[in-house]
């Protein structure tokens, strides 16, 4: 900061400007370091240890930098981490299913979440807050303790094989837990509310004129909704989506504890390599071919909330 | 005019019976008399008693607790810092580059996060000696780091919709900018400042991933501990930390509410 002179009300503009940009570097700038530091370099690291090679020592990974016996600097990048990414069908079906897994739980999330942010926009004017705050209020309640609840109901005593068993509707318990189905309702029950906010938040914004005016001109309810509606509410739809999708295809603790053995997702993958083989230049390769998976979806989010922000 | 709305209407209700069915599930059982879980034995508030001899746990809540707190009021601080210069200064160097780090953690995979904070604090501490083993400290670092996120882009959106001629007039009256800040913006802005603090809080005390990668021995967060004793099963006592916790947010989320439609209703 500059030494505050005097502050008259008739100070020249150029000066004003002039200590208004000082302030506002240093403003900027915290963040940024703070990012750049903890947020930006992390990457750089990942990037290099996917290179090396593993080791027995701590860290566990080579270096990439080393000197030769003749005085010659050598710089030795190990692509087989990479190599075995590709060659080991454990890692693509991984990369592939988590892909599958999370489009298909978006595609649900977005059908569940229309009709409700929707309906919240029917509403009365009064009903809408407390119906917000209760799509909100399972959000602030852990993650982890939701995807619990399903445990108890989906397991093979548990809430719903119970009642089925009851009402004499089965003989014998279904395998409902460790499934890919039990994969897909974890995913689609702890993401649902990222969908449904995004979604309300365009629609409730809608002209209502719009649609008196396509009923006026003789358009049906449900071609009405295909027609305006739903291209009005195309921003929430891929807000949502993104919001759903991108951290999905990364999950680990949904198929770790409600999957099978067969539901392979990268992320746990990663979670695997990492804690229980210890192999940290495998387990970044598979990071950063999952950053380079997603760096479009991501960037395509960042450009749509700078969007949203200046409209 | 909407020829159907009971459709619409039915599909909201099926959409809040899919969120709360197991919510309400969870509390049910937490007052169950039974180990297992699912039969029903009688009612008994047992599993609340032995809740409150887990020493494990209380110290995994008080652990947590600590780095909640210091993670939430770093991240208003620096989500602020951030949120403010995104939408206040207009184009400056560096800003695609804020813009786009304050964007990706939030729909950034966690094992990602995790895994590159940690890979950085080995790195550090080979460089610098700093941070010097991993514990409460490296969890709070990590967790700014992506929570700081939350708070700018609330911060962002309310700064948006402010009006900016009250900075403008405080300005021409000679406020110095920091003045104009703290006088004029903060007051303002408080609301989400506040709602920032409580999901940063809330974003610290629910993550498992992060912690996990960014932890050491000695510092096991709440969700470190609930999901190692998940892992080998269902456990009541868990039903009953759960149902604490829903009644607390519950609560919490309760008065927010009556507060806004208070503020809404003076506006009025």
């Amino acid at each position: 900061m500059p030494s505050p002179s005097s502050s008259k009300p008739a100070k020249p503009l150029h000066a004003l400007r002039e200590r208004l940009r000082l302030g506002r570097g240093t403003v900027a700038v915290v963040p940024l370091l703070w990012l750049g530091l903890f947020f930006g370099l992390p990457f750089l690291i990942i990037a290099r240890i996917s290179l090396s090679e593993v080791v027995i020592g701590l860290p566990p990974y080579s270096d990439l930098l080393s000197w030769a016996e003749d005085g010659m600097l050598q710089l030795r990048l190990n692509f087989a981490n990479f190599m075995l990414l590709w060659q080991d069908s454990l890692y693509l079906d991984a990369f592939i299913n988590s892909l599958r897994v999370a489009a298909t739980a978006t595609l649900i999330c977005l059908l569940i979440g229309y009709p409700m942010a929707l309906g919240i926009t029917r509403v009365r004017e009064s009903l809408r807050v407390p119906l917000l705050m209760l799509v909100i209020l399972p959000f602030w309640t852990s993650f982890l303790i939701r995807i619990y609840a399903w445990i108890g109901i989906l397991k093979g005593n548990g809430l719903i094989n119970n009642l089925l068993l009851g009402l004499g509707l089965i003989d014998e318990p279904l395998a409902l837990l460790h499934t890919d189905f039990a994969v897909y309702l974890g995913i689609v029950y702890a993401y649902l509310p990222f969908m449904v906010l995004p979604l309300y938040a365009t629609l409730s914004r809608m002209d209502h004129s719009l649609l008196e005016a396509a009923a006026d001109l003789g358009c049906r309810p449900l071609s009405a909704f295909w027609r305006v509606t739903v291209p009005l509410s195309l921003p929430g739809i891929v807000a949502g989506s993104l919001l759903v999708f991108v951290p999905a295809v990364g999950e680990f603790v949904v198929p770790d504890l409600l999957g099978g053995p067969d539901s392979l997702m990268i992320g746990k993958v990663l979670w695997t390599e990492f804690f229980n083989n210890r192999d940290w230049p495998v387990a970044t390769a598979v990071a950063v071919a999952l950053l380079a998976l997603l760096v479009v979806p991501v960037l395509l989010f960042e450009r749509f909330r700078e969007k949203e922000q200046d409209a | 005019m909407m020829r159907r709305p009971s459709l619409v209407f039915s599909l909201l209700a099926f959409g809040y019976a899919f969120l709360y069915a197991p919510i309400v599930s969870l509390i049910v059982y937490s007052f169950n008399e039974s180990r297992l879980v699912t039969v029903w034995a009688g009612f008994s508030t047992k599993w609340y008693t032995s809740l409150l001899q887990n020493e494990q746990l209380l110290g995994a809540a008080w652990v947590s607790l600590r780095i909640a707190v210091m993670n939430a009021t770093l991240a208003v601080v620096l989500g602020t810092l951030a949120g403010t210069a995104l939408v206040r200064f207009g184009r400056f160097r560096g800003r695609s580059a804020l813009a786009l780090m304050v964007g990706a953690p939030l729909v950034m995979p966690d094992v990602i996060l995790g895994l590159a904070s940690l890979l950085l604090f080995v790195a550090m501490e080979q460089l610098i000696g700093w941070p010097a083993g991993r514990g409460m400290t490296t969890i709070t670092i990590a967790h700014v780091t992506f929570s700081m996120a939350y708070v700018a882009v609330i911060v962002q959106s309310r700064l948006v919709r402010l009006d900016p001629s009250l900075e403008e007039a405080a300005m021409d009256l000679g406020a110095r900018p920091w003045k104009v800040f703290f006088v004029i913006t903060l007051p303002l802005i408080a609301p989400a400042l506040a709602a920032g603090w409580l999901l940063a809080f809330t974003l610290s005390l629910d993550d498992l991933v992060i912690a996990s990668f960014t932890s050491g021995p000695g510092a096991s967060t709440l969700p470190m501990v609930v999901y190692s004793s998940v892992r080998l099963g269902v456990s009541p006592e868990i039903n009953a930390l759960a149902s604490i916790m829903v009644g607390l947010v519950t609560l919490g989320i309760v008065i927010a509410g009556v507060i806004m439609q208070r503020r809404a209703a003076d506006a009025r």
